[in-house]
């Protein structure tokens, strides 16, 4: 079997311009804070991110966005990170917002293979526009698509050297779902762990949806 | 008692024994507060986390914190889990209660709470979810903004959701929107029913039971 556990370097380098990228974290917590760093240090560019939210201008992927790195970003919350606000106005990043709920269940559609979504969120809203609507024994819903993305790059607790992944606490979130949806999976792990030392019960992220391990601080 | 305190006790009073509750960033966070003795209450994050603590300084864990993104701790009994999950306790009815703040209230109970076009942009958040799935919807809200009411016969802002809420209690009433439309059901400690109709952008039904606010000073 492959070595998944490759340096940040060649980790990042694997990621083209203009690629499309699935980035865990919620405000930068559980996010791939070094692979975020890592992307702006090797200049990658016209970037399409996939998050929760853009965190603030000078944490995690929040960065990417004062650094000019990013063409499009598909998020639920830009409240906190002013420059993504001020670019989104000027037109110089395309922003697709996207109810919180809806954007984790496109998400996990995109990874386990699903045509869509039916939600109940946003219907009647500005949410609504250019969305078909289905109605189901006499409640109306949103036919939301599925997202997929180039890479998925997630934070995780714990990784072996398969790569199976645990998470901690709130430093889930959005992760386990974009491990699924991303065709080239990234981790980036606190803990590297021979392989056996994650109890099956345990593992979040099975080994078999990870590709190249990172290790979250410099070995 | 300033009025932010006057909102958050008057809305705790709401919160049952066993419920589960995710209250919105701002003014709804000090709800936790003021839980009446005896009741326990089990707080969401949306972030994914039943059983979370107030706001915390010390003992910060970096991979634990709230929506907001300020440190909390999980209290015996809590769970984690992942941001679907999270958001299919909120959508899928098993959230009693969700408290959030308010920009413009319609005649027909409807939330306008995410945006202001051209002005403030900060995306939706998990605000559409949580007004469209929780099972009881509480706007805790100023009664105005800068003397322009904030109750007014149609939203002129961008609604969070068609889904009429269930409660709005502000520094000057609890009024409940029905079918018949927004019913004064109570006052604030010394404010008087010509006080809030004139703050009020729309018709307001006046309840039969009208009572002061049950807050002690």
């Amino acid at each position: 079997m492959k070595n998944k556990l490759i340096s940040l370097e060649d980790a990042v380098a694997r990621i083209p311009d203009g690629a499309s990228l699935l980035i865990g974290g919620f405000m930068a917590v559980g996010g791939p804070n070094r692979l975020v760093d890592e992307l702006i240090r090797q200049g990658k560019h016209d970037l399409t991110i996939i998050a929760n939210d853009t965190a603030r201008p000078n944490n995690g992927l929040g960065k990417l966005v004062v650094e000019k790195l990013v063409r499009r970003v598909v998020t639920s919350h830009i409240g906190l990170n002013p420059e993504t606000q001020k670019q989104m106005i000027a037109g110089d990043i395309e922003v697709e917002l996207v109810p919180q709920g809806t954007l984790a269940e496109r998400i996990r559609a995109g990874g386990v293979g699903l045509g869509g979504v039916l939600t109940p969120t946003g219907v009647g809203t500005t949410v609504e526009e250019g969305k078909r609507k289905v109605e189901i024994d006499g409640v109306t819903y949103l036919l939301e698509m599925p997202i997929k993305a180039d890479f998925a790059l997630v934070a995780a607790k714990q990784a072996d050297l398969y790569g199976n992944l645990t998470y901690a606490l709130t430093a889930r979130n959005f992760n386990p779902l974009m491990a699924m949806a991303g065709a080239t999976v990234i981790a980036e792990a606190e803990d590297i762990l021979p392989v056996g030392c994650i109890p099956p019960d345990a593992v979040m992220t099975p080994s078999v949806l990870v590709d190249y391990i990172v290790a979250a601080t410099p070995r | 008692m300033d009025e932010k305190t006057l909102i958050a006790k008057r809305v705790a009073l709401e919160l049952m024994d066993g419920d589960l509750v995710n209250l919105g960033i701002g003014l709804p966070t000090l709800v936790a507060r003021y839980v009446p003795a005896g009741r326990h209450v089990f707080f969401q994050s949306e972030n994914g986390i039943v059983g979370m603590s107030g706001p915390i300084t010390g003992a910060e864990n970096h991979d634990l914190t709230d929506a907001g993104g300020s440190p909390i701790s999980a209290l015996p009994g809590a769970a984690s889990f992942d941001s679907a999950f999270s958001f299919g306790l909120i959508r899928g009815g098993h959230l009693d209660v969700t408290v959030l703040g308010g920009l413009q209230i319609d005649r027909e109970g409807r939330l306008a709470n995410w945006m202001v076009p051209g002005k403030m942009v900060p995306g939706m958040g998990g605000a559409m979810d949580l007004v469209t799935g929780a099972r009881r919807v509480i706007v805790a809200m100023q009664h105005s903004a800068k003397g322009e009411a904030k109750i007014v016969e149609r939203c002129a802002l961008p609604l969070t959701s068609v889904r009429r809420v269930d409660l709005v209690v502000t520094d000057l009433a609890v009024i409940e929107p029905t079918d018949a439309g927004l019913v004064l059901k109570e006052t604030a400690p010394g404010v008087t029913v010509e006080q809030v109709i004139a703050n009020t952008g729309c018709e307001l039904i006046i309840a039969p039971g009208l009572r002061s606010m049950p807050i002690e000073g």
